[in-house]
């Protein structure tokens, strides 16, 4: 008796850990040991030919705070992630709610909104680029009929970083609109026919019954949000390369011109362990408290 | 009171990408009272129901309510409430918040708001659920929840879109008297629909009966079962239905016309003694009687209930009779005839 139940929970726990292994391996892999390599070197001094590399302690995150650029990169990354997580946020709900909506041409709504998503990120810079050129760029093409001045949006400190926001918002708007999307479509209908009953107004259903429904998306979606802020930096390349002046350059484009570019490879590992962390408290913030109040069907 | 009735449908129609959903209803019904609307699934129950309410709009005619033209009016001008087959309650609000939805968005002031729930909750023995989710009851409860959001308001008229078909059968039961008794104390005038005749015949006032968009027959249960209009209320109400038998089957009925005969009428006679003979194709047990099956050339449905445990062998030939005033003589068309 007591033999066979041995036997069937043995199973089940080999069961399990081979279900659990191929994630568990890949992640190893690829996830936690680059994380705690990153750790480990970020602890050391760059090796030179002369010098040879030493353990350093702290010396690489104490040389960073001092550093006014990574202050500066810093800041523009808050402001970075201030305007493009709430307005594509927005921006997503109002075309979800717009396109879910009983109009014609319904499916060339979907597809139009969603197009950006498509695009890769660098064929999107480019496309911006065009839109953005003095000169020649749409943006001026369209002022020059108003008799506006040409604007320089990418070479000009004060728009440069604006500039690229704006093409982030464009570029992610579309692609979390599809889970709005996917979450409508699970309210069902009747609610909104219970809600007219009651006398409830368009804007009293959505406020009252729609957001909240939609909240386990908007939480998923903020988590992707704050990731991409921190992430989706390829139109740097094609646009500003972080210029003028370093006033559009953001914190991943900074850690990768220090480790390439001038070959720091210990400072830009502190850097990303900075990052690493700061994200971290943030995504756990978002499940531990906000997906408590959060009613998930 | 007023003789004029209290909710007055005109000539409705609505169309659906130019299939016919309903056609030509028309129908009063008074205040304080309780109409079903009864018919197969297709019928334009839901429909009839759907532009009462005001979620649909007609594509011709006029619907009155209390004396007011309300054919295009929005749903929530109508003051209404209704009682959704799925309940539609709102899965992130608790018990309280998805019964006082309506007073707080029509700006109930509070106090009232806290008086009037209580009550609702009280009639639909709901107290102590307050502050319960939706997914946190059963489906009797969510039920009840449903009802006391149609009635905390207080609206005069209730709309009902089939409130029991997700209970189970003994439930079914207890809830349709609960409802009853809650439309006649309160006076309320309710307007149900449903495919259960059974629901149907026992609760309600007045039955409308329905097939294909169209009315069939409007009367009291009673009368749909004693008196139906033509031959589908008379295999529609019923269990077992009523059994037709074409002329050609019994001497002295003109030709082409169809006669009618209730179960309960039909009697077994010695062999050779019978108006009609049939053969025994089923027996069923039903407890305080015994339904027997009879197939007949001429004839479909017919069947015949004999008290207590009286099984009868399949295929055995037997002689059936029934007295003159129990026929019902419906002509070619289907259309009752007047009485002979």
């Amino acid at each position: 008796m007591s033999a066979h139940v041995n036997l069937e929970r043995r199973r089940q726990a080999i069961n399990g850990w081979l279900l659990f292994s191929p994630a568990a391996v890949l992640l190893t892999t690829f996830a936690f040991y680059p994380s705690v390599a990153t750790l480990w070197s970020s602890m050391f001094s760059r090796g030179t030919r002369r010098r040879p590399t030493e353990f350093v302690g702290t010396e690489n995150y104490v040389d960073l705070f001092a550093d006014p650029t990574f202050w500066l990169v810093v800041k523009n990354n808050l402001i970075y992630a201030a305007a493009t997580i709430p307005v594509s946020i927005g921006i997503a709900l109002a075309m979800a709610l717009w396109a879910n909506s009983k109009i014609s041409a319904r499916g060339f709504v979907r597809t139009a909104y969603f197009t950006p998503t498509v695009l890769p990120m660098i064929a999107a810079a480019n496309l911006w680029l065009f839109f953005y050129t003095p000169g020649l760029g749409v943006l001026d093409q369209i002022g020059s009929l108003f008799g506006l001045p040409s604007v320089n949006w990418l070479g000009q400190p004060e728009t440069a970083l604006w500039a690229i926001i704006i093409v982030t918002i464009w570029k992610e708007a579309g692609f979390f609109m599809i889970f709005y999307l996917a979450a409508l479509q699970t309210i069902p209908e009747d609610l909104r026919e219970a809600a007219d009953i009651e006398g409830a107004s368009r804007w009293t259903y959505t406020r009252r019954i729609v957001l909240p429904l939609l909240m386990p998306t908007t939480l998923f979606i903020a988590v992707n949000a704050v990731i991409n802020s921190v992430k989706l930096i390829d139109h740097l390349f094609i646009l500003t390369k972080g210029g003028p002046s370093d006033a559009s350059k953001l914190i991943l484009y900074y850690i990768w011109e220090m480790a390439f570019a001038f070959f720091h490879a210990p400072q830009a590992a502190a850097l990303t362990i900075l990052v690493i962390a700061v994200l971290g408290i943030v995504a756990a913030v978002q499940f531990f408290y906000l997906d408590r109040r959060t009613h998930y069907q | 009171m007023t003789t004029a009735p209290f909710v007055v449908l005109k000539d409705i129609t609505k169309r659906w990408h130019g299939q016919l959903g309903v056609e030509g209803i028309t129908l009063d019904i008074p205040e304080g009272s309780f109409t079903a609307l009864l018919g197969p699934s297709g019928c334009g129950k839901s429909t009839t129901l759907r532009l009462l309410a005001g979620l649909e709009l007609p594509d011709e005619g006029q619907i009155l309510i209390d004396g007011k033209d309300l054919t295009t009016s929005a749903a929530s001008d109508r003051n209404l409430s209704m009682v959704f087959q799925s309940y539609a309650l709102f899965p992130h609000l608790s018990v309280a918040e998805n019964v006082i939805f309506g007073l707080k968005v029509r700006r109930v002031p509070k106090a009232d708001r806290k008086q009037k729930l209580r009550k609702a909750l009280e009639i639909t023995g709901l107290l102590g659920f307050e502050d319960r989710k939706p997914g946190a009851l059963s489906g009797g409860q969510r039920q009840r929840v449903a009802l006391a959001r149609a009635i905390v308001a207080g609206q005069r008229l209730c709309l009902m879109d089939e409130p029991l078909s997700n209970l189970d059968a003994k439930l079914r039961h207890a809830v349709r008297k609960d409802i009853k008794k809650l439309q006649r104390d309160l006076g309320i005038t309710v307007v149900y629909v449903t495919h259960d005749q059974s629901e149907a015949m026992s609760m309600a006032d007045t039955v409308v009966l329905m097939k294909d968009g169209h009315i069939q027959q409007v009367g009291a249960p009673e009368d749909l079962y004693n008196r139906p209009d033509n031959t589908f209320v008379a295999e529609f109400v019923g269990a077992p239905a009523m059994a037709l038998i074409g002329s050609a089957a019994l001497p002295g009925f003109d030709e082409g016309t169809t006669i009618g005969i209730r179960a309960e009428n039909i009697h077994v006679v010695p062999k050779g003694e019978g108006r009609m003979s049939c053969t025994v194709n089923e027996s069923e047990f039903l407890g305080s009687e015994t339904l027997i099956g009879l197939s007949h050339a001429d004839a479909t449905g017919l069947c015949v209930l004999r008290p207590g445990l009286s099984l009868m062998p399949e295929g055995a030939d037997i002689d059936i009779s029934f007295r003159d005033e129990h026929l019902h003589v419906f002509d070619a068309s289907g259309q009752r005839m007047a009485a002979r």
